[in-house]
Parts: structure tokens; sequence; C-alpha cells
């Protein structure tokens, strides 16, 4: 019973958290993203798409990309301007995007 | 943890709806919407901007102004110009976007800042809460001696894309071989800071295939440009002998045209071209300075959280006609920002206070079809600018394989496509 009550609790909390902004905005860099990124299936271009991807894949490519460990030719560039927390943001906020 | 954050964000709600309460309108809320807002000019900028606020925030009413029912990208033009693309491949319609959105097929002519109303065509008045303009940019008709709305049907600027994008492509086809091409390229600020280099390329790709014995000469008003390295390097890879780029020190300013004999003129000399592309130097479109949003350089100056007029309240400027320090007017910055202004207004119109943005810009640029390179830039607003943030950003590394180049170009076509479903699919 315990777990549950405290989910029960937890839930309500987020959704307070949720209800303090009537609007869903973004994080930081987030919304850039998709000037090359496509949101929509209806594009095919060799872009990985970001929406609705696994927010650890995210994560791993940003710093892997930032620490110059996967190859690159322009994300090398455009990682090492977001930090670990800014690269956490983006990556849960895509996660919950649906197309 | 939790609990803090709830605070805090309400803590952020009430003082902002507070503040917001002054500015924010009556008949908005009468009429149960989130807010109006009217989108000036139907660009990267302004299309992709009405199109987020609609996704944020749909109790958001959004009109698009627009003149033309059809909308020619500049990005890719100079591939049209190179006869390697046709320009349909540039044209948007806005018929995606109706619907959502309310798009009027009108100029917009004036702002009246005190009755917040935007004047369309002859009379028509339309009420906003906030007015966002992203008209792109206007030619400075007085910008060069000799260069007016005349001497661009013989000596094409082809820097607003569609009929002088096909003009200069005819007169590259009709021109012999062995002819002078001259590009003037103008000092910053300016669209598209690559634009003129790219251009160069893909006309010196189309006289090598075509026109061999032909040169090209850019006549410059300065002495550096963007991802100059790597074009430089370029062109004596593929264009050797075939472009000359004569900077502003050695005497590459253009300070008079004279179109009856297609002669550019430079502080040193001049130059008989048998086709000329005079790229002139420009300004915010016209409707920023009836909106009195331009300052006297002829851009408008704004506030990088929220894109608001920093001369004059709930006007807010996005994309080529803003100044945005750090960033360079490109397509990919203007949407970029769309999305960040957008943001702001959901926030303000909802009576909260907007989050600190981060922006990016990446521009590509082909220096032949199959050899592409880029510029990125991450930004962040410091002290009341737009600021590159420290150790991002840069240009394509000046040693890379040919396969990286091809990898480059293919890119950039991809980012066409994504950046014009985004705004017009």
């Amino acid at each position: 019973m315990r777990p549950n009550h405290c989910l029960a609790a937890l839930v309500i909390l987020c959704a307070s958290a949720t209800s303090a902004s009537a609007i869903d905005v973004a994080p930081a860099g987030a919304a850039a993203c998709s000037g090359c990124h496509p949101a929509s299936r209806a594009v095919e271009t060799p872009f990985t798409r970001l929406t609705g991807r696994p927010a650890a894949e995210i994560v791993t490519a940003m710093q892997e990309f930032r620490g110059g460990q996967r190859p690159a030719t322009v994300m090398d560039r455009i990682a090492k301007g977001f930090s670990d927390d800014e690269i956490k943001a983006i990556a849960t906020w895509y996660a919950r995007q649906k197309d | 943890m939790t609990q803090q954050h709830v605070n805090r964000r309400d803590f952020l709600k009430r003082t902002a709806a507070s503040a917001a309460a002054v500015t924010l309108a009556a008949p908005a809320i009468a009429q149960n919407t989130d807010g109006r807002v009217v989108v000036v000019g139907g660009g990267f900028a302004g299309a992709s901007c009405a199109r987020a606020l609609k996704r944020i925030d749909p109790k958001i009413s959004v009109t698009l102004v627009e003149a033309s029912h059809t909308f020619t990208a500049c990005p890719f033009s100079n591939a049209v110009i190179a006869g390697l693309r046709d320009l349909k491949q540039q044209q948007f319609d806005y018929k995606k976007l109706e619907g959502p959105i309310n798009v009027t097929f009108e100029p917009a002519t004036r702002v009246d800042t005190d009755a917040r109303t935007v004047i369309i065509g002859d009379a028509a008045r339309l009420p906003y809460d906030r007015l966002v303009l992203a008209p792109g940019i206007d030619i400075r008709w007085d910008g060069l001696p000799g260069y007016d709305e005349a001497a661009a049907a013989r000596m094409p600027h082809a820097w607003r894309a569609g009929e002088q994008t096909l003009l200069l492509r005819k007169q590259l086809e009709a021109m012999d071989d062995g002819g002078l091409v001259v590009i003037s390229a103008p000092a910053n600020p300016f669209r598209c800071p690559p634009g003129p280099y790219e251009r160069a390329s893909l006309i010196a790709h189309y006289l090598k295939t075509r026109k061999p014995k032909s040169k090209l000469i850019i006549l410059d008003a300065k002495d550096a440009f963007s991802k100059q390295g790597l074009f430089l390097a370029a062109w004596k890879e593929l264009y050797p002998e075939l472009i000359e780029w004569v900077p502003l020190s050695k005497g590459g300013r253009v300070t008079a045209v004279d179109p009856k004999s297609n002669t550019l003129t430079t502080e040193f000399g001049s130059h008989k071209a048998a086709v000329a592309n005079v790229i002139p130097p420009q300004k915010a479109a016209r409707i920023a300075e009836a909106a009195g949003v331009a300052d006297k350089t002829g851009w408008c100056p704004i506030d990088p959280v929220t894109f608001e007029s920093k001369l004059a309240p709930n006007i807010h400027v996005i994309g080529d006609a803003c100044i945005a320090g750090g960033m360079p007017k490109s397509a990919f910055a203007g949407n970029s920002q769309a999305k960040g202004c957008a943001a702001a207004l959901a926030k303000l119109l909802n009576g909260e206070k907007p989050d600190e943005p981060k922006l990016i810009n990446t521009c590509y640029s082909l220096v032949s079809p199959d050899y592409g390179i880029s510029v990125a830039g991450v930004y962040t607003p410091v002290n009341g600018q737009w600021t590159d943030v420290k150790g991002a950003g840069g240009v394509s590394p000046a040693k890379a394989p040919r396969s990286d180049r091809a990898l480059e170009a293919n890119f950039a076509n991809g980012w066409f496509k994504t950046i014009t479903e985004e705004a017009f699919g």
C-alpha cells in the first residue's frame, strides 16, 4: 500500500506542477532542433527523428557528440553549446512528444 | 524538491500575472481566447511563428498577413541560378496553414501602435494584443549610386527570390563563352552572409561545365566573409583561375554602377561585365519603418528573450529584419527565432514569465552540388544581446575528406526539406 500512496502523492504533485503553467513550452534550445530534425513523418531526410525517441538515447548521443567520441559533421559543434542539465531537459521533452 | 518547484512557479505566475494584467487587452478575454496575435510576413520566420503559436497554445487567435499567395524561398535559389534546380522547387503556398491560422493575403501598410491595430490593404484594420513583424528585407534603393529599380532589371540583385532569380539565370545562359561575370557583395549586415560566395561557387560550377573560358570576379565591400577559409580553399581545388575575389582593401568596394554599359565602378577602376549581379545594401522591410521599430541603421533592435522591439511596446520583430547580435540573417535563424518568440508570446499572453531561451543556427553552403560546408552557432542572451555560446559552433573542419563534404551537401538538402515542411508543409 505504502508505495502506491507515495506514487499517488507524486502524481498529484506532478499534476499540480504542470497545471501551474497552462502551456507546454519546449525547454531552452529544444525548439531549434526541428529546423533540421523533422517533427513530421512526411519528410524524408538523412536526419534522425527526435520525436518520441527514448530520452537516454538522445542524452548519450549528445554527450558523445560533445566529447568527440561520436563521428559528426555539425552536431559536435552544436552539442558543445549545451550543459548536461540542458541536454537532459531537451531529451526528456522530445521523448514526451507525439507525432 | 517538487514542492519547491510548485511554489516557485506559482510565485512567478502570480507576479507575472499582476504585471501582465495591465498590458493584457480585455477584449481577448471576452472572446474566450488567450489573446490575439497578428503576424506580418509569411517567410521562414513568420510562417514558423504563426504555426508554433498555435502548437503551443491553440487558444491564441493567430492571423498571418502576407501580400503574396506564393512564397519563393531564397535558400537553394543559387542552385536555380546555376541551372541545377527549378524555381518551382523553391515555391510554397499557405494552404496547410489556413484553418487554424487566419491567413490574409493583403499587404500590411501601417501600424497604429496606440490602438494596437494593423492596417492592411486600403483601410481594413486588424486589432492585436501582440504583433509579430517578420517582414524580411528591402533593398536600399538609395544605397548605391546608379542602382535603382530600373537598374535591377539590367543588373539583377536576385536577393529576393523569384523573377530576379530567373533573370540572372537567363543572363548567364545567354552569355557567350569567355564572358565576364561580376558579383558585387555588400558590407555587413545583410541577408545570408555566405550567400554571395555560395552564388559565386555555383555560377563557377555552371561556367566550368558549360562556358569554361569565362571568368567570375567578386567585388567585395568587406575584407572578410563567412566561411572564407573554406570557400577560398574549395575554389582553389574546384575552380582554379576561374574565381577572383577582390576585398575592400584591394579596392573591391563598388561605389557606383551604370546599367546602360553594365559597368561597376570601384575606387580603383571599373569593370564592364557580360553579366552583373549587384547585391546591394539592405534594410528591414518597409512595414518595420512604418511601425516605428527600425532604428537609424535600418534594422530593428529587440529584447532577446521576447523579441519585443526596444522602440515600441507589444511589437515583436523576428527574422532578417531584427538585430539579433551574433545570429546571422538566415532562414534557419529566422525559424529558430520564430519558435523562441512564439514560446515567449504564449507565456506572456498566459500571464507567465518567459523562460531564458537558447537558440541555434546552422547555415549550409554548396560549393558544388556534392560539396557542402557549414557554419553553426549556439546563442544565448548576454547583456541584452544574442551572443555566441563560447566553445560551441564554428565552421566545418578545414581538412576533411570529400566524403564529409558530400555528407554536408546531403544534409543541406535534408535541411531544406525539413524547414520548408515545418513552415509550409
